[in-house]
């Protein structure tokens, strides 16, 4: 299994979950975070005053697979988040080694 | 008659409004949100002392009889002779007290010791305030503001406005920089505050320029008529001098800085009204517009300027306070026109440098005089009681260290992530991150 992490830009979200719910992820978990990369914030002004504001906001997506699944569901975060400008955000994928479902028990594969 | 009383007392209440709650959440939102309570309780309780120290002994310094700094102190000590029919020009004449002191306030914030603060108030307000109250507004033969240098000030560009702009600036000089100012974010909390407080600025001020009406002995049919014709007059610049300031504040600021923001909005606002103050029954509707103009766009260069100069002058009191009252103060001298309440022609109107010479000489009085003693007071507390906060209790946050109070729960757990605590945490580009704007809440971060 893998997990794919994705850190987007948040006016993409809704068309990124709408895509990855199209291709049928069972779930995810997504939070509200902030951070910067190369555009390293924006600056904002108060009665003249110029502020760089180094954190922007951004939506991290949590999302655990299938081995076989991870290629295609980080392809649909990539098509579907892309704006071509500075800021888009980023998309990693790690292993995991097991996943257990609370409610039953289950383990991996069948705990997706 | 009874209009016009039923009228005085409303004015009244509004006036009182522009420091309790309005000016405490224009400056409280403008400030960070460590400091928004200390912000804002130092309008709270300079209303609570300047209120009680004006009817024992403001009254009688301002209205008492005639003098040419201030009248007989002790004559009408706590209202003692004042009649019961005459206590709404006294609470009308305190609340302008009150809100001359709050006004000083926003030029220190985040670093003046509360007790330095407390004791500050009643001094500045007896050897500052009142005698200017009688210069400018008690308009005695001889008072020297207004009765004998001759310069108009409807409701008070010299004696609130320019004073405690003057004595903000005075302050700030004594007190220093903010730890860290001008390198740190130090970026207004809530500007949805700030926005709310202008506008009930505003709303109080109908009261403020309005209610300042003063008749010369009319009676009956002539009182109505002056009463009719003046308070439409003052009510219409106000309004026109505001939404020009507006305009003003936001095309400079667009001209400059690329865009239009709410805070210049805000500040447009009071700019605007500041202005308009000396001038309310002076100008026609023309001159109240080309006032409201030249305040909003001078006020919104002259905010930058504390930049270039080195004073911290958090929230801009010497920007708009000090630059907006002496602009509407000076260009009285220009649009006046006899038909307004003052009966004289300013340069426009044919009157010729008369009446500017003498705006420039009530404002250079009142620069001097607030100026001088405001150092003096200041000066004094410095090497006494001191003013500055403690620099841990500084960077902690005021709000705790003055009074074990946070304006805010950031670290709930429904409200972390980007939209709570993260978001406000900003640091400058070119240093290292430092918690800044959260560091009030750091403390508590860490047992959480």
């Amino acid at each position: 299994m893998k997990l794919v992490t994705a850190v987007i830009k948040p006016h993409r979200w809704e068309d990124v979950r709408e895509a990855l719910e199209t291709f049928g992820v069972a779930g995810m978990t997504v939070s509200e975070v902030s951070g910067y990369g190369r555009q390293k914030g924006h600056t904002e002004v108060y009665r003249g005053a110029e502020y760089d504001v180094a954190l922007v906001p951004k939506i991290r997506i949590e999302i655990v697979v299938d081995d076989a699944d991870a290629e295609d569901v980080v392809g649909i975060v990539v098509k579907t988040a892309q704006t071509g400008r500075i800021g888009d955000g980023k998309v990693w994928v790690t292993h995991v080694e097991s996943v257990v479902r609370v409610r039953t028990g289950e383990q991996d594969a069948s705990a997706l | 008659m009874d209009g016009y009383y039923a009228f005085m007392l409303v004015a009244t209440a509004l006036v009182l409004m522009m420091t309790v709650p309005a000016l405490a959440l224009f400056y409280g939102g403008m400030s960070r949100s460590k400091s928004v309570l200390n912000m804002m309780m130092m309008s709270y309780v300079a209303a609570a002392i300047v209120g009680i120290l004006y009817v024992a002994v403001g009254w009688s310094m301002g209205w008492s009889g005639d003098g040419t700094l201030f009248a007989d102190p002790v004559d009408l000590l706590w209202l003692d002779g004042v009649a019961t029919g005459d206590y709404v020009y006294v609470m009308f004449q305190m609340t302008f007290a009150i809100i001359t002191v709050a006004l000083i306030s926003g030029a220190v914030a985040d670093r003046m010791k509360f007790s330095a603060w407390v004791v500050f108030v009643p001094l500045w307000a007896l050897v500052v305030y009142f005698p200017m109250a009688h210069m400018v507004f008690s308009c005695t033969d001889d008072s020297l503001i207004c009765g004998r240098i001759g310069a108009q000030d409807y409701a008070g560009g010299t004696a609130v406005h320019i004073n405690a702009g003057v004595a903000a600036l005075v302050l700030v000089l004594l007190l220093g920089k903010r730890i860290g100012w001008p390198k740190d974010q130090m970026r207004p909390h809530n500007l949805t505050l700030t926005m709310l407080g202008a506008g009930l600025l505003w709303f109080g001020w109908y009261g403020f320029n309005v209610g300042s009406i003063v008749f010369a002995g009319e009676e009956g049919e002539a009182f109505t008529e002056r009463f009719i014709s003046e308070t439409g007059r003052t009510f219409a610049n106000t309004t026109l001098a505001t939404f020009a300031a507006i305009l003003g504040w936001l095309l400079v600021e667009r001209l400059l800085h690329g865009k239009a923001t709410s805070l210049g909005a805000a500040s447009g606002i009071v700019a605007g009204l500041v202005a308009i103050t000396p001038a309310a029954g002076a100008v026609d509707l023309g001159g109240a517009v080309a006032i409201g103009l030249a305040a909003g766009a001078l006020c919104a260069w002259a905010v930058g300027l504390k930049f270039r100069l080195g004073f911290d002058d958090s929230l801009d009191v010497v920007g708009v306070h000090l630059v907006g009252g002496v602009v509407g103060t000076l260009l009285i001298g220009v649009f006046s026109t006899s038909e307004g309440a003052g009966g004289v022609d300013g340069l426009l109107y044919g009157g010729g440098l008369g009446s500017l010479g003498a705006q420039a000489l009530g404002v250079l009085v009142a620069v001097v005089f607030s100026g001088v003693l405001t150092a003096v007071i200041g000066l004094a507390l410095r090497l006494t009681i001191g003013l500055r906060l403690d620099a841990e209790d500084e960077v902690d946050g005021i709000d705790l260290a003055e009074h074990g109070e946070t304006a805010y729960d950031l670290h709930s757990a429904s409200s972390s992530g980007a939209t709570g605590v993260l978001a406000t945490s900003t640091v400058p580009a070119s240093t290292p991150p430092r918690t800044t704007t959260t560091g009030s809440t750091s403390s508590e971060g860490v047992n959480a």
